[in-house]
């Protein structure tokens, strides 16, 4: 079970009160990639589709960040594979919205 | 009994304003969508329950959301605005190709005739068309692909498409305008277009009457009258009276003809509004002063509005799409400001009172006679 974290706009959006809890990674895989974990969130709630990423292209709006264990996952490619804290669902996926004043 | 419903969009969310024909008294729902920027609101006119809204910020991108109950409840609708194919480029503010990027849809126009069928005009400049009810959008591309539109530039907004009006009259006819592209026409309901800006003249372009470039702020119609068009430009109003075939300037006796917005009267086809701005480096009334001007002549001769409205001290701006007029037998004028307050005039511009006071920085006003 992966556990996101969403900014406040997007629970807004997604109708979402707390964390949101995707049950991957799919039953026979071990690993779990960040464009896969994102899939998922957007299956989940379709209204997110293209708030974190662009449609067409499918890269990471500008002022949209993605951290994990302390770690800033923003410039990994979508298959980079999430750290097994956060397959474990001990650790969350942050969305953020990033400081941009606003 | 008639009613009207006022549609704002501000810099953090859309206000929903009501009262009765008298227009005294306002009741103020919202914010709907708090924290986000509403570039526009607007109701169907054949259905005007039916509203559909422009949701955005620079992180999460572009929302539509739809009601189906004049503003009480809000559903998601589509939001991807794909250009067709290859967009390629336009130019940059300093002349340089730049690519075709979507940010924002900065003006929803739904159909006079069908509530499920609305335009949407975006930046990067180009025009999209949902038949759904705003589940699906299709750019109507023969605008973009204009063979002009490797030469249109952004305004200091960016490149927007703000202003879009349906032709009541001539089946098929539309008109758009982008800053700082110009003005366009279509007569076969948007699948091709044409430059109509002979007679405009910018004196920031190298070439003051170029067919492309001129930065249009906003366009007005009159439903009876559709070949009379009259437009705020970045310098100068101007008046056509065959369709965008050419242009005339009434700037006139105003005492400053930059501004954004311009409207037409709701029973009097040759009575305008503006609101003067200081110049294209001072976004602000002239002296202090907020004050409408209201041509009875269809231009040239204008007169103050001030009743009512702030005599000193003012320095709020009135944005392109923040001005409109309702269809009550006595015309009410209303109009909203960067500083949050939305005004209205019960009788045709000769007083002024706030509706509400203190929202956030108005975008656009869009009213609605409901009966």
């Amino acid at each position: 079970m992966i556990m996101v974290e969403l900014p406040a706009h997007l629970r807004t959006l997604a109708g979402v009160s707390g964390e949101v809890l995707l049950d991957l990674p799919a039953d026979g895989h071990a690993a779990v990639t960040l464009g896969e974990a994102l899939d998922a969130l957007e299956a989940r709630y379709p209204v997110l589709r293209g708030t974190m990423r662009d449609y067409g292209t499918g890269r990471r709006r500008a002022f949209v960040r993605f951290f994990a264990c302390k770690e800033d996952l923003s410039h990994e490619p979508p298959d980079f594979a999430l750290p097994e804290p956060v397959l474990s669902g001990s650790e969350p996926l942050l969305v953020v919205g990033a400081i941009a004043g606003g | 009994m008639t009613a009207v419903r006022v549609l704002v969009g501000t810099r953090k969310g859309a206000f929903v304003l009501t009262s009765d024909g008298k227009r005294e008294k306002w009741d103020v729902t919202g914010p709907h969508f708090a924290g986000w920027e509403i570039y526009h609101v607007k109701g169907s006119p054949a259905n005007p329950d039916r509203l559909y809204a422009s949701q955005s910020t620079s992180w999460f991108g572009q929302q539509i959301q739809r009601s189906d109950d004049g503003g009480q409840t809000w559903q998601s609708a589509g939001n991807e605005f794909s250009y067709d194919g290859i967009p390629g480029t336009h130019q940059w503010y300093d002349g340089t190709p730049h690519p075709w990027e979507f940010a924002r849809v900065w003006h929803l126009e739904p159909s006079l005739h069908d509530p499920d069928t609305v335009y949407a005009g975006v930046e990067d400049a180009g025009l999209f068309r949902s038949t759904n009810g705003g589940q699906s959008w299709k750019e109507l591309s023969g605008l973009r692909n204009h063979d002009t539109g490797s030469q249109w530039q952004p305004g200091a907004g960016g490149m927007c498409l703000h202003t879009i009006l349906l032709d009541p009259v001539h089946e098929g006819r539309m008109f758009a305008a982008i800053s700082s592209a110009g003005a366009f026409r279509s007569d076969d309901a948007g699948e091709s277009w044409r430059p109509v800006t002979k007679g405009l003249r910018s004196e920031f372009m190298p070439d003051p009457e170029a067919e492309i470039g001129h930065c249009v702020h906003r366009i007005a119609m009159h439903p009876a009258r559709p070949d009379v068009l009259f437009m705020q430009k970045h310098w100068d109003v101007m008046r056509t009276d065959n369709a965008g075939e050419t242009w005339h300037e009434i700037s006139g006796d105003l005492p400053t003809d930059f501004g954004f917005p311009i409207s037409v009267h709701a029973h009097e086809p040759d009575t305008d509004y503006v609101v003067p701005i200081t110049s294209d480096s001072l976004h602000f009334p002239p002296d202090g002063r907020l004050r409408v001007y209201r041509s009875r002549t269809g231009g040239n001769l204008w007169e103050p509005l001030t009743a009512g409205l702030p005599q000193e001290n003012c320095y709020v701006n009135v944005l392109r799409d923040a001005m409109d007029v309702d269809s009550v037998d006595e015309c009410g004028i209303y109009f909203g400001t960067t500083g949050g307050r939305v005004y209205v005039s019960a009788d045709a511009g000769d007083s002024w009172s706030a509706a509400v006071r203190d929202l956030p920085s108005v975008l656009s006003v869009e009213v609605q006679t409901l009966s």
